[in-house]
């Protein structure tokens, strides 16, 4: 069986930024694996480590710079990586999920999965929509906000817990082949440990430019286009209670009493 | 081309308030463009949907018998329908779960571009869509260069419209491809509930990220205990497996409404605010004056937690 793990390097931004143009001034941002992903990686390491030959592959969209998260999915147990990248994706502005979906599925013709995971969303644009759309596009079944899993690969099906709003939980049958967006919580991702880390340079990272795909850049045209980016107006108009600590502290314990939640 | 089309959501036999709130961004919408608001309603008891669904500026409510409950293979097979039929300029869906785990699937069947969890729309010839990135820092406007767009909202964003309406109800009669439908959902369960129900708890303390390791949790218990209060927490501590899920608060968690919130540590996602903005006092303990829970707060403190909590502890003992 093989697993292939779409996986994104995401920007944060430090608590004071700029805003240069259309995105926040690149100084500000630092980048790193998106955090929904680690747990799609755990739970496709997971498998393998219980089952017998399964393999599973990451694939990412993403400059030179992301092959150390790339690698940070192979020092976890990842066995190969591939990049997809070059001069046209790079000048693409929003990269928005039906075009990622178009390209991950000239990935999935080429290597042909059984299962595909996802995070449930990136932790930079949100769009929470790519996963979805990549099923849709490639054919395949799929469960969204998946955090809890057992495959039963004989039986051809993945019993899936699916977290709704409110503390419920949806239990689905999903048919493979599949696509499943995983939600953290799902298992507790591993660090990479050093010998993983190590391994991890020797292991096979394939750059892919579209046309190794058989793809050309009208996939990359987009009916979206970011025009604004700003910070929102504070709304807050909270009572910022100021001095030292214990200062700050003895007003709230004050407030506290007053209001009757604790005693004076 | 003018029209919008909106699909409710339901659960367990009731509307979730997210579906009178797709009527309220549809009707303007359908206004702006001088169009008409379509509703669906897909499985379920769908003639008392449609009862409840009948509410001011909906024009058609179109009543799809398919089903309980929300299949996405079903709903996304209707809704392709129901847009082939009507041919609405606007796809107007919930950014719930279930949302993200169909409207991408339709957009793609449709080839209509799909713009997520909306916190603003505006159409004037083009629609532009306004959201937010990098976990709420900054809002973004998106502008879509297509006559039409699927747009799915962002829960509790828009005031509910509940101002009765003289909609026509008309049952839709979908094709439903059985071999298409490769998921079955099975049941429902509940997320244990365990010995505390912070939902009833008058002063809840929460932590979150902010706490840093799990080492640190001690200190926040001896907080809870010299307050006696009930200890809950955002998401990231109930992933780490620091509390059991019973403690979380937030959209897939608890929403709580206590006397007092004192949020430790806590940025403020959107997912957590949507369970405690019912809180009558929220007072948040942060380093980042910035952080998204500033703006909902009634008293703030920009400090160190590992500075503070220790001296509240003094203070009240």
């Amino acid at each position: 069986m093989k697993i292939l793990v779409t996986v994104k390097e995401v920007a944060e931004a430090e608590d004071d930024f700029d805003i240069d143009g259309l995105d926040i001034d690149d100084r500000y941002l630092e980048y790193d694996l998106n955090e929904w992903d680690e747990y799609a990686i755990e739970e496709a390491v997971q498998i393998k480590e219980d089952g017998e030959d399964v393999e599973v592959v990451s694939v990412t969209i993403g400059p030179e710079r992301a092959e150390e998260t790339i690698r940070m999915a192979l020092a976890k147990g990842v066995d190969r990586a591939i990049r997809v990248w070059d001069d046209d994706v790079a000048a693409t502005d929003v990269l928005d999920p039906a075009t990622k979906a178009d390209v991950l599925a000239a990935v999935v013709e080429q290597e042909e999965p059984d299962l595909v995971f996802t995070g449930v969303q990136a932790g930079d644009d949100s769009f929470g929509a790519t996963g979805v759309a990549l099923a849709e596009t490639i054919g395949f079944e799929w469960g969204a906000v998946v955090n809890a899993l057992d495959l039963d690969a004989e039986e051809g099906v993945a019993n899936v817990h699916r977290e709704l709003e409110g503390g419920i939980e949806e239990l689905t049958e999903i048919q493979l082949p599949s696509v499943l967006t995983i939600q953290t919580g799902i298992n507790e991702p591993r660090y990479a440990s050093l010998r993983g880390i190590r391994q991890a340079q020797s292991k096979p990272l394939d750059v892919q430019t579209l046309s190794d795909l058989g793809l050309d850049a009208g996939v990359l045209e987009s009916p979206l286009q970011r025009t604004e980016m700003y910070e929102p107006e504070s709304e807050g108009e909270a009572v910022v209670f100021e001095g030292s600590s214990e200062d700050t502290a003895g007003e709230l314990a004050d407030l506290l009493q007053d209001v009757g939640v604790v005693e004076g | 081309m003018s029209d919008v089309l909106a699909v409710a959501e339901h659960r367990q036999g009731e509307l979730r308030d997210v579906s009178f709130e797709l009527v309220t961004v549809g009707r303007q919408l359908a206004a702006d463009q001088g169009g008409e608001l379509h509703l669906a309603v897909i499985g379920g008891d769908v003639d008392a949907f449609a009862d409840e669904l009948n509410l001011d500026g909906v024009s058609v409510i179109h009543t799809v018998d398919a089903g309980e409950e929300f299949n996405h293979d079903i709903y996304t097979q209707v809704t392709e329908q129901l847009f082939e039929e009507i041919e609405p300029s606007t796809l107007l869906l919930p950014n719930s779960v279930n949302g993200l785990d169909y409207a991408p699937a339709i957009a793609s069947r449709l080839d209509v571009p799909l713009v997520t969890d909306a916190v603003d729309i505006a159409r004037d010839g083009t629609t532009e869509v306004t959201r937010e990135m990098y976990g709420s820092k900054v809002e973004t406007t998106v502008a879509v260069d297509d006559d039409t767009v699927a747009v799915s909202i962002r829960p509790a964003e828009w005031e509910a419209t509940d101002a009765d309406g003289d909609a026509d109800v008309v049952a839709f009669d979908a094709d439903i491809d059985e071999s298409a439908v490769k998921s079955t959902v099975t049941g429902f369960e509940e997320v244990a509930g365990g010995d505390v129900d912070i939902s009833e708890a008058e002063f809840l303390v929460s932590i979150g990220r902010g706490i840093e390791e799990e080492d640190n949790l001690p200190l926040i218990e001896e907080l809870v205990e010299a307050t006696d209060a009930t200890l809950s927490s955002s998401r990231p501590i109930v992933d780490n497996g620091w509390l059991p899920k019973n403690r979380q608060v937030g959209q897939s968690g608890k929403v709580v409404t206590p006397d007092v919130y004192l949020a430790i540590g806590i940025s403020g996602a959107v997912q957590h605010v949507a369970g405690m903005k019912g809180s009558d006092t929220i007072v948040a303990i942060n380093t980042d004056p910035n952080a998204p829970i500033m703006d909902l707060a009634d008293y703030a403190i920009v400090d160190d937690l590992f500075d503070v909590v220790p001296e509240l502890i003094d203070a009240l003992e």
